[in-house]
């Protein structure tokens, strides 16, 4: 009974650690007053205000914009490549795999530094493409992650079933291998779109000409002093990102049954 | 070479150097029940493949109905395939599993509805449309995976060891329906198999393969009764494997004994292989056999007994329908007729 509660006790206190800030930071959105330390009654101003900021309002605006394109772009590059990672031998599949994961654990720093270098290399103005791009480039390796697994789930004699039957191979690819691994696809879309939304290391390093998205708009805007307006916006983003994840669990979820 | 539906002209395959077809020769005529028997890793399931156009031949040909077709893609081949584990399609229910080849051919609705409808009949799945693949049993997926098949009326349906995921009892009816289908359908099958039963059952025509090569090409009266070499008759059936001399046309010696037999056109004291099988050794009293041995074990099978006999230098397999006690010395007699000769040279590897 004790161990019982100490259990208990002690995942609520890691709970409390890991949620008490957000808590604290939704709470003071709903804050009648400018000052965010002392509570002063409740209010939706700064909701209000928010949507009257033009500068927010672009910067949600490129944050959507990319991330749907980013996501899109990665979400058919990375399936193309879970393809050929699929029907690739076994050493070189490792090879390629191994490769395909170091963008995912090397630091957004490194990852945001080098690729803003690249760009310079090449002389591209950093702005709005140069951005799609680097969401693109550190999304793909999450989408072949999905894909994968769908493929090896796969029978493989399916794709020489389909053939067998007269199907030509890109007739083959659309009604029966595409049906298959869809909810990968859909998953590792989502991720990629998630991902995007969430970053600011790496938008942060590869963009310029005025083009912001909300992270980044935040952090220059904390630059000059929390303003309850922020509160309010982090408590959308993260109501959005916390809805998309559940998402994410639950397609997952599904496919599993 | 009309009514050769099927040919292959010295079909080779390799992978990564390593050959696992040796340059075939064969052929198939219409209607015909072929069978592509032998151990697994012989080539069998290669050569099919060939056929079905998944793999390309590294050298060689084949032929369908005269014309050549060897580096087709599969889906340009009058030919389909039955999958060892079914290869259904999971996200399609049963009708849109089967009407799969049609829907590409562009037949019309009410068309594939019959053709479905008449293919469910022949597997005996009727009022399966609508199930989900997941919900079947093996046996019936595999039934579903014979009616996707068929129903684009092929001309040869290659089956790649239909049966081996079934238990022995639902393998031994599928394998009376599979034969009694090819015969109402008049269609040409190629059927792969390690299951030796099961070849002497249904085929026309069976092809021994070992090692990427073909053994033996015959009925299957004609391979049981006739073996060309000693791989072959082990192969098929039990047999007793002996090595023997042979000194002259009709006279050979194996187990310190001189035997009369019926084989000639070897040469002088030429080694041979000599094969007897178990059912052709009669079992005697001690006095009336040529050889002699203790009955070491009695087996039960059913319709005979199987009993190892040893003798003076090689222990005996025989099945007779008499049983000998264990311990007690028995006369054994093999007729001239019984005694099959093979060369050692003749492709036994």
């Amino acid at each position: 009974m004790v161990r019982k509660w100490i259990k208990w006790f002690y995942t609520m206190l890691i709970f409390a650690f890991l949620y008490a800030p957000i808590v604290v930071l939704m709470v003071f959105s709903f804050n009648d007053s400018k000052n965010t330390a002392k509570w002063e009654g409740f209010t939706f101003r700064w909701y209000q205000t928010l949507s009257e900021n033009g500068l927010i309002m672009k910067a949600l605006y490129y944050t959507v914009l990319v991330a749907i394109v980013s996501a899109l772009i990665a979400t058919v590059m990375g399936t193309l490549a879970a393809f050929g990672i699929h029907y690739m031998k076994t050493w070189r599949q490792k090879l390629v795999l191994n490769i395909n994961s170091i963008p995912i654990l090397n630091p957004d720093i490194v990852t945001g530094i080098s690729l803003m270098t690249l760009f310079v290399a090449f002389k591209m103005e950093l702005g709005l493409v140069t951005m799609i791009l680097a969401h693109v480039a550190f999304n793909v390796p999450y989408v072949v992650l999905s894909v994968l697994p769908k493929l090896k789930q796969m029978s493989g004699d399916t794709l020489e079933a389909a053939m067998d039957l007269g199907a030509t191979p890109w007739y083959a690819f659309r009604k029966v291998i595409l049906p298959e691994i869809k909810s990968g696809i859909i998953t590792g879309g989502l991720i990629a779109f998630t991902l995007s939304i969430d970053d600011f290391v790496i938008s942060y390093f590869n963009t310029g000409n005025g083009v912001t998205n909300l992270s980044i708009a935040i952090y220059s805007m904390a630059k000059r002093g929390i303003k309850p307006e922020i509160n309010a916006l982090a408590t959308l983003m993260f109501i959005f990102v916390l809805v998309m994840l559940i998402l994410i669990n639950k397609r997952t979820k599904i496919e599993e049954i | 070479m009309k009514d050769k539906i099927v040919m292959g002209r010295s079909l080779t395959k390799s992978y990564n150097g390593i050959e696992v077809v040796k340059g075939i020769d064969f052929w198939v005529k219409k209607n015909q029940f072929l069978t592509i028997l032998g151990p697994s890793g012989c080539g069998k399931t290669t050569t099919l493949r060939m056929l079905a156009g998944f793999e390309s031949p590294s050298s060689g040909q084949i032929f369908f109905e005269g014309n050549e077709i060897t580096s087709l893609p599969p889906y340009q081949r009058h030919i389909n395939t039955v999958f060892q584990k079914y290869a259904l399609f999971p996200h399609m229910n049963i009708y849109e599993n089967i009407a799969f080849g049609l829907r590409i051919n562009k037949v019309s609705e009410k068309e594939v509805k019959s053709k479905v409808a008449k293919m469910l009949e022949l597997v005996n799945l009727s009022g399966f449309e609508t199930r989900k693949v997941n919900s079947l049993s093996g046996g019936q997926q595999q039934r579903i995976a014979i009616a996707r098949a068929l129903v684009n009326e092929p001309k040869v349906l290659l089956l790649d060891e239909p049966l081996g995921a079934l238990d022995l009892k639902l393998r031994k009816d599928m394998q009376i329906e599979l034969k009694n289908m090819q015969k109402e359908l008049g269609i040409t099958f190629i059927y792969v198999t390690h299951d030796q039963e099961e070849a002497l059952t249904m085929s026309d025509k069976i092809i021994i393969m070992n090692q990427g090569e073909i053994q033996q090409i015959g009925t299957p009266t004609d391979i049981y009764n006739e073996p060309e070499n000693a791989f072959v008759a082990d192969f098929i059936g039990e047999s007793n494997i002996l090595d023997g001399i042979m000194h002259k046309d009709r006279l050979v010696t194996f187990a310190e004994k001189q035997f009369e037999c019926v084989d000639g056109g070897f040469k002088k004291d030429e080694p041979v292989d000599v094969v007897i099988r178990p059912e052709d050794i009669k079992m005697v009293n001690v006095d009336e056999g040529i050889l002699k041995g203790v009955v070491k074990s009695v087996v039960f099978k059913g319709v005979h007994y199987e009993m190892i006999i040893k003798g003076a230098s090689k222990e005996w397999m025989i099945h007779s329908t008499q049983m000998a006690e264990e311990g007690s010395t028995v006369g054994l007699l093999i007729l001239p007729d019984d005694i099959h000769i093979m060369s050692k040279e003749a492709g036994y590897a």
